[in-house]
């Protein structure tokens, strides 16, 4: 049995220490490559899963392993780094640092980031070229590199955010409510592109949305309220 | 902390309005604290070197902050003369090498009267060694001759040949005039920085001449008047004057010429060091430039404090840009690094802007303040002191920068990924 991508297994987090626990989850997991559409409306815990799996904040109990690595063994200092060369992530809007121009926010990840650097390198490219390829993949034409990421639609800021998400081959992308400020023919277009690039980088994706119409094109769907017993107004 | 200095400066530039005018306010604190520090070093020099060359002064017992003021910066009066006998015999000691007699008293629209002798212009050093120099003229040689500071002749337009009416007494108002016996301008001296420059010179004899026909203090009754023919034909001998100036053959013999005539017998006399007195009065009147000094400080403290609060103050709209880098693998010390990178470039940026200020304030208005004021401010490398403020500057920024800092990294721990509207 390969190791899954993500694997956790009866975990318990809570924001403050007098508060009641915000999640509590005992068994979930992503196999490597899948795509995996995680359902929740705001409340049910989404951010805090999200936190947990970027080692920005720790469990105080149970166990969560990103790519067969225990998050809660590293040290804070590890966990940056691991975060910055195993995954990518999109968030919902405003996602680029905006005295960057688009071309240097998507190489921002290569900055904190040499296995992403080596990645690229072993594929026979330069940082600037895999920046470009993945534009073009993301339908970015090259006149807008350039511009600063201040200047670019919001579907643009959108597209930039996936590539540099992408870019160094991630395995595990992490996707929170990408499309929810885009129309729904974008929305439809923005997924495409994701999931193609995705599926060609071999990387797993985990896409939170309450939007269950975007469901369909994931490999599956599970319900955040279903596996988080510390949220009761979920559950009937 | 590579992956941070190019955001750093990428970020400045994108705020450039608001920080350069941040940056603005600290160069110009810097410049003024420089500024003020330059200037006191040299007016404290420029004041210390009022008088030089001149071993010991000599005046009648009484204060000797006094005796300075009057005889060297003709400020205030002298409450007793010399006479010319003890003077004399003080000129005789073997130690002494020279003397120039000084005679005060008059004025003229504001201005000291300095009757003296050639010596004067031979002895008379300022700024450690720089002799009395002549933008026109010559010395005094007759008897109703006169030589002006550039101080006076630019003041009161007074050009070579010009007649000139000397006041009995000091004062602007209401002064009785010389005016049967007019002198003629026949010298004027360049600027030096130093009381030499409001002093109109004339010679011992013409003090005792315009005195001649005086009784008691009180001016002649019309028809007891001599002309200048008639004043010319009397004995001009110096009977008294107010204070002389001294150079030993040996400065180390100083203390006894200086022990000598505080213990002579013949007249309660008074000697003393000019350049510890100088020192003595300037640290009465030095509170002053501390003060200013301490005012200047709080200046820069406060364009310190501006700076923080205005990159606190943007801290609130950037915490979207601190959690996305945080969510590419940014630490909290990274982001610690990068605030307080960008506050500590700013003070170094502002230090360096303000020396820049200093040094081309320097330049445009050195010809202005040697002329007008007398202060020699040269361009010279930042002194030791300046160099200490400096870092002082730079110290405090950063200290200052660790509070935008510190606050960003508690702001992108508690956000951790959470991108806050």
């Amino acid at each position: 049995m390969t190791t899954p991508c993500l694997q956790v297994r009866d975990l318990v987090f809570r924001w403050r220490a007098d508060q009641p626990p915000c999640l509590e989850i005992a068994q979930f997991s992503l196999a490597v490559g899948e795509r995996l559409f995680l359902h929740g409306p705001s409340g049910s815990g989404k951010s805090s899963l999200l936190s947990l799996i970027g080692g920005v904040s720790l469990a105080e109990q149970g166990c969560l392993e990103v790519l067969g690595q225990d998050i809660r063994r590293l040290s804070s200092r590890d966990r940056d780094r691991f975060r910055a060369e195993h995954l990518g992530y999109i968030f919902q809007l405003f996602n680029l640092i905006p005295y960057l121009s688009a071309l240097d926010n998507i190489l921002l990840p290569c900055r904190f980031s040499p296995r992403r650097r080596a990645q690229i390198r072993n594929a026979g490219r330069t940082p600037l070229e895999e920046a470009q390829r993945l534009a073009r993949h993301l339908d970015l034409a090259p006149q807008w590199l350039s511009r600063p990421a201040l200047e670019l639609s919001v579907g643009q800021q959108q597209r930039v955010a996936a590539a540099r998400a992408l870019i160094g081959r991630p395995q595990l992308v992490i996707a929170d409510e990408p499309t929810s400020a885009l129309d729904a023919d974008r929305q439809r277009a923005f997924l495409d592109l994701l999931l193609n690039e995705c599926g060609e980088s071999g990387a797993a994706v985990l896409f939170v949305s309450h939007d269950i119409r975007l469901a369909e094109r994931f490999d599956r769907v599970q319900e955040l309220g279903a596996i988080n017993r510390a949220v009761p107004w979920m559950t009937p | 902390m590579t992956p941070i200095l190019p955001l750093c400066w990428r970020s400045l530039l994108n705020r450039k309005l608001t920080l350069g005018l941040t940056l603005i306010s600290v160069a110009l604190s810097v410049a003024l604290l420089l500024g003020v520090e330059r200037l006191r070093t040299q007016a404290r020099q420029g004041f210390a070197g009022s008088i030089a060359g001149t071993d010991l002064i000599l005046g009648a017992r009484g204060g000797s902050i006094q005796l300075l003021l009057y005889s060297v910066f003709g400020i205030g009066q002298a409450t007793n003369n010399l006479s010319w006998n003890s003077l004399r015999a003080i000129a005789a000691h073997p130690q002494v090498a020279w003397m120039v007699p000084l005679s005060l008293g008059d004025s003229h629209r504001g201005f000291p009267v300095l009757g003296t002798d050639q010596g004067y212009f031979q002895h008379y050093r300022y700024a450690r060694q720089r002799a009395l120099a002549w933008q026109a003229g010559h010395p005094f040689a007759g008897l109703f001759e006169l030589v002006l500071g550039a101080e006076v002749a630019a003041r009161l337009e007074y050009g070579l040949g010009d007649q000139i009416v000397l006041a009995h007494g000091a004062g602007e108002h209401n002064l009785i005039e010389h005016s049967d016996k007019p002198f003629r301008v026949v010298g004027i001296l360049e600027r030096t920085g130093t009381p030499v420059d409001r002093a109109l010179l004339v010679s011992l004899e013409a003090i005792e001449a315009i005195h001649i026909d005086w009784q008691g203090g009180a001016p002649p009754l019309p028809n007891q008047r001599l002309t200048q023919e008639q004043a010319a034909g009397f004995d001009l001998a110096p009977k008294k004057v107010t204070a002389a100036l001294l150079g030993l053959k040996s400065r180390a013999a100083v203390f006894q010429v200086q022990r000598f005539i505080n213990q002579y017998p013949g007249e309660p006399l008074l000697a003393i060091l000019p350049g510890a007195t100088l020192q003595e009065l300037w640290d009465l009147i030095g509170v002053a430039e501390q003060a200013l000094l301490a005012i200047s400080a709080f200046v820069v403290v406060v364009g310190l404090a501006g700076l923080t609060a205005v990159i606190i103050a943007g801290l609130g709209e950037r915490r979207r840009e601190l959690a996305i880098l945080r969510s590419l693998g940014a630490g909290p010390r990274h982001i610690f690094f990068l605030l307080a990178s960008e506050s500590l470039l700013l003070s170094l940026a502002g230090s360096l802007l303000g020396l820049g200020l200093v040094y081309g304030l320097t330049l445009a208005l050195s010809p202005w303040l040697e002329s007008r004021l007398g202060l020699v401010v040269g361009l010279d490398w930042p002194s030791a002191r300046e160099w200490e403020l400096l870092a002082a500057v730079i110290g405090g920024g950063l200290i200052a920068s660790l509070f935008p800092a510190w606050r960003a990294y508690r702001l992108s721990l508690a956000d951790g990924l959470t991108l806050r509207v």
